[in-house]
């Protein structure tokens, strides 16, 4: 393999470089990076790269770096991607630093306005924090300051103000100085705010700013317009247009669609890549799957692929390591000038003279416990550091596989072997072409042309397939396995029909000569996120009971579902036929389940999207669980959070469940638990939802495959008995090409403890790849951490895309 | 950031005295027959509304004297936006109003707050005019009314002086200025009228916030005004309209929990379409910068 190397910008200003091989990823740069900084919360970060118009760009973790520079310039900086809100939930000091040096870019730049006091304020805290306290025999401090850049406009004025500060804020430590840097710095009204330029319908500029509340819209400096997430129901550019449709506000009776015209098309894609980031960050608790269905559709299939701050959180509240310690920055920025930068005149403006303008014998370690190490603590202390964050990101071992016995059939076993040919794909689409009766007023747009049709059910079926089908409703009931199909069948139909309208309305809108744009286009739906992934657990179980029936279809990757040996014994493998019919039928399983994941408001979405109408009894009740309710008379409650923290909704909460349009089908028919078991879906799952609209015709072509292995099992869930729910966990690991979910259950049925763990991994690399060694390795890593467990199913998921994508 | 703290703390206000010219309308003082006032009456109530901050409040008042010149000087809070250690002297939209900075700007400087001058003659801002009737400090952001009186160019001087919030630009209805619809109740707490077009205001604000706010709705828009204090050992004191002149909102300031609420007759101002917190600058000396 061919090197090259990397240079990487950090936030001190110094440079990082590191080989690289021509083909890695961005994912592997990013931890090169992470892991040259000592930082583990390195979920708020990202790289950055100038593309061939001098554009800031985030580089993309998921995809080669080569495809994303598009020259041969590796240069990169590290930057925050994500500004937490509040920057003192952070788990670590090291991560608060790294969020200070950033911030103090932007003062100094410009690029986060503030006044003239905060600006006095935020240089005395940096002082503080990189120097210490202040000094009273120190000789000329005022010379010393002006020689550092903490304000784009700075003059003697605020320098004096900054030593003046300065000096009251003797004895903080460092890391408190960072804190209380943060704690000014975070109420800013334009912290964390991206901002672009832009133009709204009349041609006027503005500048649309996106944040972890949503997007700002502002007129030179002044805000006049915002739309909070959860006010958002699609985002969406075309060419240099960019799109976002607002949900209906308690007077109005439909959405509308505001657009805003951006410089071009790169712009608007930028714009839109960074919205989709955003909201998925903050506002989701796993990210969307990515968008492998995408594959077979144009547009933009991006999606974020990161940790969420949930995830984030959850992941850093294990960190368990000694504090790190580190260097905060005046030292490198001395030694740099040091090298022979000369002294920057106090009126050079930006980050040079805050890099070069350090006065050497100001070098003095804010951390003073360094240097009471001998050199050997030092090293023995990264050591365990470096150990520490392999078995956080829980990287496989990389030791060569062992052909097992389910290797073995995984080689060996074609009756279970099929390919996923669109055609099998797309049994259900059949059914959603006819029925018509459970969403009256169908627009007649699904049928316009009944190839594109075909197509976007196709697209909508793949996209809804790599979901986690972890849940079946039915599957606990006592129903008839009859009534049950025919209940879900009729579920389906009711999504895929919901679903065409949703894919065939913007159609009409397009001639079908697009082909061209799909470089330039794309839609995102944003979600709420309703509740923390754990919370699904009650689902687990039941999917547990219907687990012959369940199918992993999320692309390409590998499940490994293992399942206590004692409470589970064997059961005759399914023929090939069987299986395959099973796997279909998960599939409108997986789209039910979709369907349930319908948070209330999506639900009012589809709604509006088929019936463009909010006369619908069904829609009224909705509106009440939302948390959208706004002030009427006497004390009301003007609230933006309100607004957009939902309130998650209570398991059998009856006004739900009534209200709910679209599954209720199920509701209804189903014992009073399945009903809150549901409420809870959708609960849990709103966040996955793919509600995928798609426009255009294929171009990026891809080959799928779908290979089950069943173990042999006793069913021994079929009686019904839901047990009992101990303990759950979901655990979120990656590494440098695969992504790992293992969730965890343990329930306790009829006395027996049940655990049963389910491992999602993820595994994305190009054809060089040997996914058939990854499976085997990942099915032997399986065994290896549970040796007192079976595996019981290996769905393995295989897209391979063979047209190269953006 | 420094400037950060919940609304309502002052320690200084600065009002300036009735002039005899009460009435008269600056620059066309003959074409003004058609409101008749009560100068007395007017001076009277002036006297209960600074007694009330002096000796209720406990604020320490300055009085700017009257100047028969200026016969809207004692609008005095069109004429500065102060917020923590800076005050911005406006522009306001009558050329003639425009003579009133000059004596507030003296006290402004004698309280040794940072004052920014709005340049309307040249530069970015020309033609840019602000009056600080039309402005909303909440503690936390500004909400700017565009109005007869206060135009988009103001709003971004008031946005470029004050560059720690965010300042939003909100429509005002039927020629109301901002605060004649609405006012600052409390730290957390907007009192709004009830009028449609004050509606609409306040559903504009509700998109534009980040934070939370309560609002406490009035049945009369005379009511909206008030003038909100957290006064010596943390009491909050609201003045506001007396029952005889806004009877259906006092039931609405009662729901104010442990508030000293006190009563400022305010008829006279009112025909001219101000209120009660066109009387007075409100002015913070002991802000903190943490």
């Amino acid at each position: 393999m061919k090197l090259v190397v990397c240079h990487v910008t950090l936030l001190d200003g110094t440079d990082f470089t590191c080989e690289v091989e021509k083909r890695a990823k961005g994912q592997y740069l990013f931890f090169k990076v992470c892991e040259h900084l000592n930082l583990l919360e390195k979920d708020y970060f990202g790289l950055t790269y100038k593309d061939n118009h001098d554009q800031k760009c985030w580089l993309d973790p998921t995809k080669e770096i080569k495809r994303q520079i598009r020259s041969n310039n590796w240069q990169f900086a590290f930057n925050v991607k994500f500004y937490p809100p509040d920057p003192s939930l952070l788990t670590e000091d090291i991560t608060r630093y790294l969020l200070c040096l950033q911030l103090r870019e932007d003062v100094a730049s410009g690029r986060l306005p503030c006044s003239f006091v905060t600006h006095a304020l935020l240089g005395s805290y940096t002082l503080q924090a990189e120097i210490g306290d202040y000094e009273p025999d120190q000789p000329r401090p005022l010379d010393f300051i002006s020689q550092l850049t903490f304000a784009p406009n700075q003059n003697k004025e605020m320098e004096e103000k900054i030593l003046e500060l300065y000096k009251s804020h003797r004895g903080m430590t460092p890391a408190q100085a960072d804190t209380q840097f943060l704690e000014s710095a975070k109420k800013l009204s334009m912290y964390g705010v991206d901002l672009h330029h832009a133009k709204d319908s009349e041609g006027v500029d503005i500048m649309l700013g996106v944040c972890a509340n949503g997007l700002l819209v502002y007129k030179d400096r002044l805000r006049i317009n915002r739309f909070a997430w959860p006010k958002i129901l699609k985002i969406s550019y075309k060419r240099n247009n960019f799109y976002i449709k607002i949900r209906p506000g308690e007077t109005e009776q439909f959405e509308s669609t505001v657009g805003f015209k951006l410089e071009n098309h790169r712009a608007a894609k930028r714009l839109w890549k960074v919205c989709v980031e955003n909201h998925s960050f903050f506002r989701l608790n796993a990210p969307e799957p990515p968008t492998k269905a995408r594959f077979l559709t144009l547009g933009s299939k991006f999606r974020y692929s990161g940790r969420t701050q949930a995830q984030t959180r959850m992941a850093s509240s294990l960190i368990d390591r000694p504090a790190p310690s580190f260097e905060r920055t005046s030292s490198k920025r001395i030694s740099r000038s040091l090298d022979g930068a000369p002294m920057i005149s106090i009126t050079e403006a930006g980050r040079e003279s805050a890099e070069n303008g350090r006065e050497p014998h100001l070098e003095l370690h804010s951390d003073s416990k360094d240097h009471d190490k001998t050199q050997e603590e030092v090293l023995k202390h990264q050591a365990s550091i470096s150990q520490l964050k392999r078995s956080f990101m829980e990287a496989p071992p990389s030791s060569p596989p062992q052909p097992n016995q389910w290797e073995k059939r995984l080689t060996s076993s074609p009756a279970t072997i099929r390919l996923q040919q669109q055609q099998v794909v797309s049994v259900p689409q059949t059914e959603a072409a006819t029925a018509d009766n459970t969403i009256s007023d169908t627009k007649e747009p699904a049928k316009t042309t009944e190839v594109e049709i075909e197509e976007t059910v196709v697209i909508q079926e793949i996209s809804r397939a790599p979901k986690p089908g972890l849940v079946t409703v039915a599957a606990s009931t006592p129903a008839a396995p009859s009534a049950e199909q025919e209940m879900r069948e009729q579920e389906v139909e009711v999504q895929e029909e919901a679903a065409v309208v949703e894919e065939a309305k913007p159609r009409k809108e397009e001639s079908i000569s697009s082909e061209s744009e799909s470089e330039e286009e794309a839609e995102y739906h944003p979600y709420l996120p309703v509740s923390i992934s754990h919370t699904q657990i009650p689902e687990e179980k039941e999917e547990e009971e219907e687990q012959e029936k369940q199918e992993e279809d999320k692309m390409p990757e590998l499940q490994v579902l293992a399942s206590d040996a004692s409470s589970l014994p064997a059961k005759v493998i399914q023929p090939a036929e069987e299986t395959r019919r099973e796997e279909v039928e998960s599939k409108k399983e997986d789209d039910t389940e979709t369907e349930k994941t319908t948070n209330a408001e999506e639900e009012k979405e589809v709604e509006r999207e088929t019936e463009e109408s909010t006369d619908d009894p069904m829609v009224t009740p909705d509106e009440a669980p939302n948390g959208l309710t706004l002030p009427k008379e006497g004390v009301t409650v003007m609230d933006a959070r309100a607004e957009e923290e939902e309130e998650p909704k209570m398991n059998g909460e009856p006004s739900l469940t009534e209200a709910e349009p679209l599954p209720q089908v199920i509701c209804c028919s189903e014992p009073p638990v399945v009903k809150t078991e549901m409420v809870t879906i959708s609960d849990t799952f709103a966040a996955q939802k793919t509600e995928i609209a798609t426009k255009e015709v294929p171009i990026v072509h891809t080959e799928t495959k779908t290979i089950t292995y069943e173990a042999a099992q006793l069913d021994g869930n079929g009686d019904g008995e839901p047990g009992v729910l101990m303990t759950a966990q979901t655990i979120t690991s990656e590494s440098l090409c695969t992504t790992t979910t293992t969730h965890i259950t343990k329930t306790l049925k009829g006395g027996l403890s049940e655990t049963r763990i389910e491992k999602r991994i993820v595994i994305t690399g190009d054809c060089d790849i040997d996914h058939d060694q990854a499976l085997a390795q990942a099915i032997k890593e399986a065994k290896e951490q549970h040796p007192d467990m079976s595996v019981t199913r290996v769905v393995v998921h295989k897209e391979t895309e063979l047209a190269e994508e953006d | 950031m420094a400037n950060m703290c919940p609304y309502g703390h002052f320690t200084h206000a600065v009002v300036r005295g009735i002039p005899e010219t009460f009435g008269k309308k600056a620059g066309d003082s003959q074409e003004n027959g058609e409101v008749s006032v009560d100068l007395a009456k007017a001076q009277r109530q002036f006297g209960c509304l600074t007694g009330a901050l002096r000796q209720k409040v406990g604020l320490q008042l300055i009085e700017i004297p009257p100047d028969p010149e200026l016969p809207e000087s004692w609008k005095i809070e069109d004429v500065a936006v102060i917020q923590g250690d800076t005050a911005l002297i406006t522009r306001p939209f009558k050329e003639q109003r425009q003579s009133e900075v000059e004596a507030v700007r003296r006290v402004m400087s004698e309280l040794n707050l940072t004052v920014v001058e709005m340049d309307g003659e040249q530069g970015d801002s020309v033609g840019a005019t602000l009056e600080g009737s039309d402005i909303l400090f909440t503690g936390r952001e500004f909400f700017v009314g565009i109005s007869s009186h206060t135009n988009r160019r103001g709003a971004e001087v008031l946005a470029d002086t004050f560059r720690d919030f965010a300042v939003s630009t909100v429509p005002v209805c039927d020629g109301a200025r901002l605060k004649n619809i609405c006012s600052m109740g409390g730290p957390n707490t907007i009192i709004f009228s009830n009028s449609d077009g004050a509606k609409k205001t306040l559903r504009m604000m509700e998109q534009l916030t980040d934070h939370h706010y309560d609002v406490l709705t009035v049945p009369e828009e005379l009511a909206a005004n008030c003038i909100y204090i957290k006064g010596l050992s943390k009491r909050d004191f609201l003045l506001h309209r007396p029952a005889d002149e806004c009877p259906d909102s006092v039931s609405a300031f009662q729901k104010l929990q442990d508030y000293t609420l006190l009563p400022t007759a305010c008829s006279e101002a009112s025909k001219l379409g101000a209120s009660l917190s066109s009387f007075c600058l409100l002015v913070n000396r002991k802000h903190t910068y943490f």
